[in-house]
């Protein structure tokens, strides 16, 4: 029984557990709030799920782990921006469209109740489209690297940033929160969503507890904010990515991952499953990271999607993931236990040896995990 | 050389090889003189290669227990552990293979490790390895090895700018180069090469031969056997069946000794032969009579291939064209290499091709798998574990997969629009098939890859059946599958055309497999069909067939050019 369930989780991931348990046995004697750092789990965990669960597709049709995760990352911040930008526009034409085709409940002062979460709707629905284009692209580049994916697709995050770099500052925005204050034009380098669309799922039912108790003499603050709506929302994102691979579509491109010449053999187009594959993870990058941003409270642009990927690569790996399978369940608990120990590592190393070294530490476990994971990207 | 002059160069004395269990060679005995040139003969896995690997000491026999019988070279008792012993002793081998450096001119190809060297106060000084080259002189001696051959190659050419044929003439300018060489070994020098090309090296070994160098010429093609060589080797299921001075063989002895199994056949049950294909058999012999092909065209065949070729890598169809009736059971053999492989998988697209196939009448579209499998085709890779499985899913998976994406079934949905897997159906389905053909395995869950080769091949079979084909084309069927397993692979493919009907091509390398299923069997030999013979004829005409598929071989012997008229005529 005990061996069995050894078997199915293994044992990276049970001494992952296992340490990221004892992180939080150790944080209340070292003086870290145990309940503040499992919030920030919580809250890392639902910030960063569907970028992980962006990496699903492309593994299952075996264009291997999305290192162009940035990609799709552009996608949605070119989503954000825009949904900022036209904010005003789109919901004048919204209520202009309420009216014209007489939909009840599209009225003016159902936008102004309801201003953050159609802003924030906006951004997804122009990123989709968006990622889409640039996923369709991206995808006809990596079948013709067949074997190489992972390498080339590194390049196409990293050149696809430089790129929007120069995009960012020529791009014709206008909007006061966004533009460089002094040139009147080209994007800030962060950007704050505050009064567009911050936390606007982290807020949506969320569950909030305020109290203080008492253990062996000490007060604890209990503060905790379950972001309740982010988790739904990812809850159902991984319930359409599921029900997808479910399909007769997701079926064929869990076979042309598993044996693409199986799947030629039986008729099925291993090029255009691959392309779909990629369009799916890039559009899941894009919402990803508006998903990320109305919780962290800002947009970084210019160089800040350039290492989006690495941790949704090493997540998914940690959660047992291998090159060619990967399932909604590794997401869950590979993204649980790497933002967990991001989260834990620093706040307890750095009250153990009273320095600040959080930053470093963060930085050595995050790559130290990816090195892991990716050496055991090869199944026995 | 030895002071035992009498002694024969080489002697193999009983010489046996075993690999895990199963025996590849058994006594193996005979021996050549310098200047000698011996020809052996035998289908594949008669073991030559075996015997090749023996003698020039390949690690391949060390590392699976060596060898029994023991090897005498000038009647001293030798033996090899490592093909560089072998070459110290002068013997070379040119292999099927090119073992050539691509960008490497035909001088440093030949000369590739005896270089000439210039000496230098640098290489007295160190070693040899800092000498520079004398360009010229190792130029010299490339063109001497090369005109000893009798062909007329650059020194300067670079190897991958070379037609095949002469790369083939560079390996062994290579290997007679080497001033020890006594004895070589050709492995099918002649099989990459043209008429003239052959005729060549044929011309240049006899020159060889009489030098002293003692030649084994091993080859499928047996005029040039009969022609070159003074003694001939038949092998046959690891035994040395015959050893006689070629003028003492006809070709057709040849090829009947190294088929064999005559008085074994007859004991066997043909299969009944359906009622159309027997009549195709007959209009095959007279074919052309204006009344019968008009007969004819009112059935039509379940499949009619016309002209096709097909690029597969190693098993290129040139030009074939072939017939098969409803519900008979079509076999195509040949030699490996050959292309009767490539015939299935272009017919079912996974190779380009060209050419006309149609079935029941209708074209098919081809390139497309797509296109075949929606014609109630069905396919059966002999690339079990490459084509055939998904070896990392389950087995319900492995076996319904193609059925659910060609025919939409095991599926729940909206065609088109929303089609979720039946997951229910599909394990039932499965289970009716491990019940069926008796797949040992812990049931529709298990993973393809876990199980052993014969029940990994009734899971392709079963993938098949699902599809309800009406042909069904099969790979190498009982290939790297145990007997047990082969028979009930075999009779399972026997049932299920006497049951539905269906049409089976099937395309073995086992030719005597394929008269025992099969009601009509066609040879392919470099990419055309050499002859369709009912299951029944004799093996040595098949053997026939087999060995002078070439068109070069038609006009040596007289006896059988009915049968491989039958082939052309056909075509």
């Amino acid at each position: 029984m005990i061996k069995k369930f050894i078997k199915n989780a293994g044992w990276p991931r049970i001494i992952i557990a296992l340490f990221l348990l004892a992180l939080f046995i150790t944080a209340p004697f070292v003086g870290v709030n145990v309940f503040t750092s499992f919030n920030n789990t919580i809250v890392r965990f639902g910030m960063n799920g569907v970028m992980v669960l962006a990496m699903i597709p492309m593994v299952q049709a075996g264009c291997g782990l999305n290192f162009g995760l940035p990609l799709g990352i552009i996608a949605g911040l070119l989503g954000a921006t825009l949904s900022i930008e036209l904010n005003t526009e789109i919901l004048a034409k919204l209520a202009e469209l309420g009216t014209q085709y007489k939909i009840s409940w599209l009225t003016q002062e159902f936008l102004t109740t309801y201003r953050e979460p159609v802003g924030f709707a906006s951004a997804i629905i122009i990123a989709i489209p968006v990622a889409a284009v640039l996923g369709w692209l991206y995808g006809k580049l990596l079948n013709r690297v067949k074997g190489d994916e992972m390498m080339i697709a590194t390049y196409v995050g990293f050149s696809s940033v430089s790129f929007m770099c120069i995009a960012w500052l020529l791009l014709p925005y206008k909007h006061p929160t966004m533009v460089w204050g002094y040139a009147g034009r080209g994007l800030r380098t962060t950007i704050s969503v505050e009064g567009y669309w911050l936390h606007v799922l982290n807020d949506w039912l969320s569950l909030n507890f305020k109290d203080q108790i008492t253990i062996g003499g000490k007060v604890l603050d209990v503060n905790l904010a379950i972001p309740t709506g982010m988790l739904i929302f990812f809850a159902v994102m991984a319930f359409i990515v599921w029900v997808f691979m479910k399909t007769k579509t997701g079926t064929a491109m869990t076979a042309v991952g598993s044996n693409p010449e199986f799947a030629r053999a039986s008729g099925v187009n291993v090029d255009k499953m691959r392309t779909i594959s990629v369009v799916m993870s890039t559009i899941l990058g894009a919402i990803g990271i508006i998903v990320y941003e109305q919780s962290f409270g800002f947009i970084q642009l210019y160089m800040g999607p350039f290492y989006m990927a690495l941790p949704a690569v090493a997540s998914i790996l940690l959660g047992g993931a291998s090159v060619n399978k990967a399932t909604i369940l590794n997401v869950i608990v590979g993204t649980f236990l790497f933002q967990g120990i991001l989260t834990m590592t620093p706040t307890v190393f750095n009250s153990v040896f009273q320095t600040d070294m959080s930053e470093v530490i963060r930085l050595i476990v995050s790559n130290g995990m990816i090195l892991y994971a990716l050496t055991r990207k090869v199944r026995a | 050389m030895s002071a035992n002059n009498n002694a024969p160069l080489l002697q193999l004395d009983h010489i046996g090889k075993e690999y895990y269990g199963n025996r590849v060679l058994s006594d193996i005995s005979f021996s050549i003189e310098p200047g000698e040139i011996l020809g052996l003969v035998g289908e594949n896995g008669a073991g030559k290669s075996t015997l090749l690997n023996i003698l020039f000491g390949m690690p391949v026999i060390t590392s699976t227990g060596g060898y029994e019988g023991s090897l005498y070279l000038d009647g001293k008792h030798v033996h090899f552990t490592s093909p560089t012993q072998a070459l110290a002793a002068g013997i070379g081998m040119v292999h099927q293979e090119f073992s050539l450096i691509p960008g490497f001119t035909a001088t440093e190809n030949i000369l590739l490790n005896r270089e000439v060297l210039n000496g230098s106060l640098m290489s007295f000084v160190f070693s040899d390895r800092v000498s520079t080259l004398d360009r010229d002189a190792m130029r010299q001696r490339a063109a001497t090895a090369i005109n000893t051959l009798g062909v007329h190659i650059s020194p300067d050419m670079t190897v991958n700018e070379m037609p095949v044929g002469y790369k083939q003439f560079i390996e062994i300018a290579r290997e007679i180069d080497r001033k020890n060489t006594r004895l070589l070994f050709l492995d099918e020098p002649t099989a990459v090469l043209t008429e003239t090309e052959a005729e060549i090296l044929l011309i240049a070994l006899k020159k060889l031969a009489k030098s002293g160098i003692a030649i084994v010429f091993i080859s499928h093609r047996l005029a040039e056997v009969k022609e070159l060589c003074d003694r001939i080797l038949v092998l046959r299921d690891g035994r040395l069946i015959t050893d006689q001075r070629s003028e003492e063989l006809s070709t057709r002895q040849i090829a009947s000794l190294m088929v064999g199994r005559e008085s074994l056949r007859k004991e066997e049950i043909v299969p009944e032969i359906p009622e159309q294909a027997l009549e195709e058999v007959n209009v095959d012999e007279t074919l052309g009579t204006t009344t019968l092909a008009k007969k004819k065209k009112k059935k039509k065949p379940a499949l009619k291939v016309e002209h096709l070729w097909v690029d597969m890598p190693g098993e290129t169809v040139r030009d074939v064209s072939f017939e098969v009736q409803k519900g008979e059971i079509f076999g195509i053999g040949g030699l490996a290499g050959h292309g009767k492989l490539g015939i299935p998988n272009g017919i079912m697209g996974l190779y380009p091709a060209g050419g006309k196939v149609r079935l029941f009448g209708k074209k098919l579209t081809l390139n497309k798998p797509r296109a075949a499998l929606g014609r109630k085709m069905a396919f059966v890779s002999e690339d079990r574990r490459g084509v055939g499985l998904l070896l990392d899913e389950p087995l319900d998976w492995n076996i319904t997969f193609t059925a659910m994406q060609t025919q939409g079934r095991f599926l729940i949905g909206i065609p088109y629009i929303f089609q979720m897997r039946n997951e229910m159906a599909m394990a039932k389905e499965t289970k009716k098939f491990i019940e069926a053909l008796s797949i040992k395995c812990t049931g529709p869950g298990q993973k393809a890859g876990e199980l052993s080769g014969g029940n990994q091949q009734k899971v392709c079979l079963a993938k098949a059946f699902v599809l309800r084909p009406d042909i069904l084309l099969i790979c190498e069927p009982t290939r790297g599958i145990d007997i047990g397993a082969k028979t009930l692979v075999l009779d399972t493919l026997k049932e299920y055309n006497k049951e539905h009907g269906t049409t089976i091509i099937i395309t073995s390398s086992e030719l005597e497999e394929l008269r025992s299923v099969c009601n009509r069997v066609a040879i392919v030999g470099e990419g055309k069909i050499a002859g369709v013979l009912p299951a029944s004829s004799p093996a040595e005409d098949f053997g026939m067939l087999m060995l002078n598929a070439h068109s070069r071989a038609t006009n040596e012997e007289d006896e059988y050019e009915n049968a491989e008229q039958d082939g052309e005529k056909i075509a």
